[in-house]
């Protein structure tokens, strides 16, 4: 036991600094500058002097700026609230596949924009958190490397995962990573829960090519990647148009249940560069649009 | 052997086989091909997914007609498939092998002979006697024998220049048994074929063997409208096809060439075409034979003789002319009788000896200045024939009347007489009979020639000697004196009617051409040659190659008359004929001969030469198979989905690797590359003569020399290459090896200017026939040499002299061997002027390299190396034949670098001069 546990930390220590270092260089590609909140509140930085209303405690006053003239000023900050955002990258065996060896699986691509955008984030100070009560939103840099260690870590034993509502702060963004092939059912569930809280997010799915593109033929049994389902055919190449019906209806259904909570909803595919995937993550999480 | 069109069968029966197809397509049908297992998350959203097709688990019919084809490759691979198979002979009773071997034979006699030995071979196997029989032959008793024995006589027997005389006679001396006939056709008809045919049939079946070649023949050539008429036949009279003719005769160094030539057109279905040749009569007459080019049969050769040559008469007569006296004038029947016949000039006796007439004829022309005798004098001792007739002016003059004029064969007495004339006793006088010795001798006497004035000879002692023809008072009528090498000959009378009736007989032509003035513009009659007999000078084998007559026995005109009609035979060959005065040519092809096709009674087997091989297709049908097994498993891999994207362009470039590249990139590419490959080195060259073997010697052999030459000289030449002389640019190389081959067929005309040119323009071609020239030129590469260089510019030879510059070169060498030690080598003869200096070792001798250096010592064996670098073939014994090799290595450098350089080593001959001249 202690020896498989070692071995994984091992390969842990191994892998993690390499995807740390790799979705740091994601990150530094998108510059940003103090995302201040263009209004007053809490923060460091300066934002303008207002007269003193009643209810402004005395500690308030900015004394420096009050003794120029007869009115009492109050220093504002601009505001600069921390959010709070928690991700959720699909564990399932389903991540795991890639269509070719050139190719990522899926899961790597989908942890290395998790780990980005956490980068990112937690850069920026906001305050980031895992799904679930492994590792609820804190800011620093030390949240990184907790996250990239789970990241890399977990490994879930189903066939398609489901994602939680669990360990979200309210009001808060959440950004799920996952293929959302398996059953829509929990996901919408989780986003339902969600949206109760007044969480706003972004849902990515990560596809592989070859399963946007159904590259098969001949007489084939398909299984999954746990091997816990199957289906045989004898001309795969006839099942290629509904099989892409099909998924169309899936990502159909799924940009609804996006439209109806006002979530974002975009496909990425592993054989594309990372890098827009991260951006339109970036903007989506900042809520604009 | 069961037949299926040309292809048969071995072993028919397991054709049966290719009943169980149809069983094997419903099992290949059954079995769908195995299923792929796969990896797919997408998986949950095929559940439930149905398939279209529910036939789509079977096999594709395409797939399974190539398994069945597959199969069926092999079913009938080993049923032993053979195209065009040999009915093997059947029987075993004595076999009769009847070759026509006449000259329409010679041309693929070769092959005549190896179908021969086959069925020599095939006889001995099964121990069939076996009689092997030339119909040209005088017919003999028929005997069979072994047929070992009768093997080891084939390679002896040679075809014959005339055609089968006797056929009826063979049919007599059959033997009494039954037998079987294999009779090798030449495929015309000669008389008495057909009872022969007859009488063979009745002895046992008779298979005939002819040739689908078309035979030529070459017609005598006659003179006629100023050119010479040609023409040509053929056998049979099917496709256009053109032929050349090409006129032989000495040049004016005596070398034999080629003259003149002419093409001949055949039309569709023509069987004879004519055409003429017009030549200068300078060099028409030099001409001694005309053959089509590149056959090889007495058939298409036409020797000539004198009926071809015109003879440049020079005609001066004497007096003035008379105006409106035409029938007067001592030259009208001259010219009568000589225009046809003759080229005739008229002139002033300067103007015509510069001309150098054959012939001057002198009509009644008394006197001669001084220089116009001496220019005559030594025209005539040339060879030149003076004629002169009598005449009124000489007569009256004094012309050889104390002393004999040189230009008179005899003294004449004053005035001369007339006889049977109104003021004179006696009756004109007739001719006597000409006496034996006289060129006139056998000319029949017509008895309306008479001779009413003459002028007479002086009775000298040569006289009698002298006369040729006298009157039957015995008055010599004719005399004749040699003077040098050429001849006077006086006739007594005029040349016109006015003295005699002479001119106006037939008599006066033939004299005339006894005489040698006029020539026979046709075949001679038969009774122009009877009474003589004829002497064969040179004979024609039956592949029209001249051959020296030898002691052959004289032939009386008779016989010759005879044979002139029916065709030459064996005592009678074709050939040319010396008479007295005159020369006959008697050729296999007369003026009228017709080429007729043989024709055999209805359901005789007849054999082509060029019946297509036999070919067992065994192997082709199993490496098809084979080849649709393997389509066969990329197709099943393609079916069910494992051939990726990489295999199938890997697959496609295995196919457009199979199959053959376009021919336009080996037309126009290879050009360059071969230009190229010639030009960016020195690159030693060897002509590709058709014979594999040799030509693969030839190329390890330079291959071996060039490694010598790189080791020890400067010269540092690229591997070799073969060049196809009638294709390849030869300029690239400034030397050729060529193996003489008796396979390879002559060159064709634009092949041998092409070699001229190279010859001319300072290439080098070492022929080698490989036989150590021990026969001295006899053996077969020797005689082919022979016909190879007849076409080339060769300058005269000589055997190397032991001061060429071939011998220092770059080795000092005495002998140059190769495979064989001692041939002679030859090489372009040094000049007759070539002396040697004083203190030198060698003479001073002629600027430029030989053309062409031939030798039988197989040079490229001894030099040829194999892919290791170590000698490819033995060379003598021990360390002798070691050393033997050596020197055949030092020849072939010697010989690159005389190439290469020239003469430079014997500039040395001038090395004391030149130091003299520093010293000053």
């Amino acid at each position: 036991m202690s020896l498989d546990l070692q071995s994984r930390a091992e390969s842990l220590g191994q892998s993690l600094p390499p995807l740390l270092a790799e979705a740091e260089l994601l990150a530094a590609t998108v510059m940003m500058g103090e995302h201040g909140r263009k209004r007053a509140g809490q923060g460091d930085e300066f934002w303008q002097y207002r007269p003193v209303n009643a209810g402004d405690s005395a500690r308030l006053i900015d004394w420096r700026r009050s003794a120029r003239g007869d009115a009492h000023f109050v220093r504002e900050r601009e505001w600069q609230a921390a959010q709070s955002v928690t991700l959720w990258v699909d564990p399932a065996r389903s991540m795991t596949f890639s269509g070719d060896t050139s190719r990522p699986p899926k899961a790597d691509r989908a942890t290395l924009l998790a780990l980005a955008t956490a980068v990112l984030l937690l850069r920026a100070g906001e305050r980031v958190g895992l799904a679930g009560d492994a590792a609820p939103p804190r800011p620093g840099r030390a949240q990184i490397v907790k996250l990239a260690a789970i990241l890399s870590g977990a490994e879930d034993a189903g066939e398609y995962g489901a994602p939680t509502a669990t360990g979200m702060v309210s009001h808060g963004r959440a950004l799920f990573l996952s293929d959302f092939l398996g059953d829509l059912a929990p996901v919408e569930a989780a986003l339902i829960a969600a949206a109760d809280r007044g969480v706003r997010g972004a849902l990515v799915q990560v596809l592989d090519p070859a399963e946007e593109e159904f590259p098969f033929s001949g007489r084939t049994i398909f299984e999954s990647m746990g091997g816990g389902m199957r289906h045989e055919t004898q001309q795969a190449g006839d099942l290629r148009a509904r099989y892409l019906a099909r998924l169309a209806e899936r990502k159909d259904r799924l940009a609804a249940l996006g439209r109806a909570v006002g979530w974002h909803v975009t496909t990425h595919h592993s054989g594309q560069p990372a890098q827009a995937a991260l951006l339109w993550i970036f903007t989506a999480l900042q809520g604009g649009r | 052997m069961f037949m299926l069109g040309p292809i048969g069968f071995a072993t028919p029966l397991l054709l049966l086989g290719l009943i169980a197809l149809p069983v094997l397509w419903f099992l290949l049908r059954a079995v769908p091909p195995a299923p792929i297992r796969r990896r797919f998350p997408g998986v949950a959203l095929l559940l439930g997914l149905r398939d279209d097709e529910a036939e789509a688990d079977k096999t594709p019919w395409w797939l399974l007609l190539l398994r069945m084809a597959a199969v069926a490759a092999a079913i009938i691979a080993f049923a032993g498939p053979v195209l065009n198979p040999v009915e093997r002979q059947a029987g075993n009773g004595p076999l009769l092998i009847a070759m026509d071997a006449t000259w329409a034979d010679a041309r693929d006699w070769q092959r005549r002979l190896d179908r021969a030995a086959a069925l020599l071979d095939e006889a001995g196997r099964d121990g069939r006697p076996v009689a092997v029989i030339r119909l040209t032959d005088a017919p003999q008793q028929v005997t069979f024998q072994a047929a070992d024995a009768a093997a080891t006589r084939l390679g002896g027997i040679a075809p014959q220049p005339w055609a089968p005389r006797d056929l009826m006679a063979w049919a007599e001396n059959l033997p009494e048994d039954g037998f079987d006939t294999f009779w090798l056709s030449d495929g015309l008809d000669h008389p008495g074929r057909a009872d022969l045919m007859a009488a063979l049939s009745a002895k046992g079946t008779v298979t005939v063997f002819e040739s689908p070649r078309p035979i030529f023949a070459l017609h005598p050539a006659s003179f006629g409208d100023g050119a010479i008429q040609l023409s040509a036949s053929r056998l049979p009279a099917a496709d256009p096809i053109s032929v050349e003719i090409s006129a032989r005769g000495p040049d004016p160094s005596g070398v034999e060439r080629e003259l003149a030539r002419l093409p001949l057109d055949f039309g569709l279905g023509e069987a004879r075409v004519e055409a003429a040749l017009s030549l200068p009569p300078e060099l028409r007459n030099r001409i001694t034979r005309f053959e089509i080019a590149g056959l090889r049969s007495a058939g298409a050769v036409s020797l000539t003789d004198d009926s071809l040559k015109r003879r440049k008469v020079a005609l001066i007569g004497g007096g003035a002319d008379r105006e409106g006296l035409q029938l007067l004038s001592p030259l009208h029947y001259l010219r009568q009788a000589l225009e046809p016949v003759a080229d005739l000039m008229e002139g002033s006796l300067t103007d015509l000896l510069l001309a150098s007439p054959d012939v001057v004829i002198l009509a009644d022309v008394a006197r001669l200045s001084q220089s116009d005798t001496d220019a005559l004098l030594d025209w005539l001792d040339d060879g030149g024939l003076l004629l002169r007739f009598a005449g009124p002016q000489m007569a009256a003059s004094d012309v050889s009347r104390t002393a004999e004029d040189p230009l008179m064969p005899v003294r004449l007495r004053e005035g001369g007489r007339q006889v049977g004339g109104a003021m004179s006793w006696g009756e004109p006088k007739a001719l006597a009979p000409f006496p034996e010795g006289s060129p006139f001798h056998g000319l029949p006497l017509p008895e309306d020639v008479s001779v009413t004035a003459q002028v007479l000879a002086q009775p000298d002692p040569e006289l009698a000697s002298r006369t040729i023809a006298a009157l039957a008072d015995g008055t010599p009528l004719v005399t004749r004196k040699e003077v040098g090498q050429g001849q006077v000959v006086l006739v007594h009378v005029t040349a016109n009617a006015e003295w005699s009736t002479l001119p106006l007989s037939g008599l006066f032509m033939s004299m005339l051409e006894r005489l040698a003035v006029s020539t026979r513009p046709v075949a001679p009659e038969a009774a122009d040659l009877a009474g003589q007999i004829w002497v064969p000078e040179v004979v024609l084998d039956a592949y029209g190659q001249p051959q020296d007559a030898g002691d052959l026995p004289g032939q009386p005109g008779e016989a010759l008359a005879s044979a002139m009609v029916a065709g030459p035979g064996p005592d009678q060959p074709p050939g040319l004929y010396a008479g007295s005065d005159r020369r006959v040519a008697l050729n296999v092809i007369g003026a009228e001969t017709t080429l007729a096709a043989a024709s055999w009674p209805q359901g005789t087997v007849i054999e082509g030469l060029d019946a297509p091989p036999e070919q067992a297709l065994k192997g082709a049908f199993l490496s098809a198979g084979l080849v649709m097994l393997l389509i066969d498993i990329l197709a099943a891999l393609w079916v069910s989905g494992r051939l990726g994207g990489l295999a199938r362009a890997s697959v496609l470039l295995v196919a457009l690797l199979l199959l053959p590249p376009p021919a336009q990139a080996q037309q126009s590419a290879p050009d360059d590359t071969r230009a190229l490959e010639a030009t960016t080195g020195l690159v030693l060259a060897h002509v590709l003569t058709g014979d594999t073997a040799l030509d693969d010697t030839a190329a390890r052999g330079l291959t071996g020399l060039g490694e010598v030459l790189w080791a020890r000289t400067s010269i540092e030449p690229d591997p070799p290459i073969g060049v196809n002389i009638e294709t390849d640019e030869l300029s690239f190389f400034p030397f050729l090896y060529w193996p003489v081959s008796t396979a390879q067929p002559l060159p064709s005309a634009q092949a041998y200017s092409k070699l001229n040119d190279y010859l001319r323009t300072g290439g080098m071609i070492l022929f080698d026939t490989r036989d150590a020239d021990l026969s001295g030129g006899t053996s077969a590469e020797g005689q082919h040499l022979q016909r190879l260089a007849a076409g080339l510019n060769i300058p005269p030879l000589e055997q190397i002299p032991a001061d060429h510059v071939l011998t220092r070169t770059f080795y000092l060498l005495q002998d140059f061997p190769g495979r064989h030690a001692r041939g002679p080598v030859w090489v372009e003869a040094a000049p007759p002027d070539a002396e040697q200096v004083e203190g030198m070792p060698f003479r001073n001798l002629n600027d430029g390299v030989t053309p062409v250096v031939i030798g039988g010592n197989d040079w490229a064996s001894a030099w040829a190396v194999n892919a290791n670098g170590a000698p490819a073939l033995p060379v003598g014994r021990g360390f002798a034949g070691e050393r033997q090799r050596e020197m055949a290595y030092r020849f072939g450098v010697n010989l690159i670098m005389h190439v290469l350089t020239g003469n430079y080593k014997s500039d040395q001959v001038h090395v004391p001069a030149l130091l003299d001249r520093l010293g000053q």
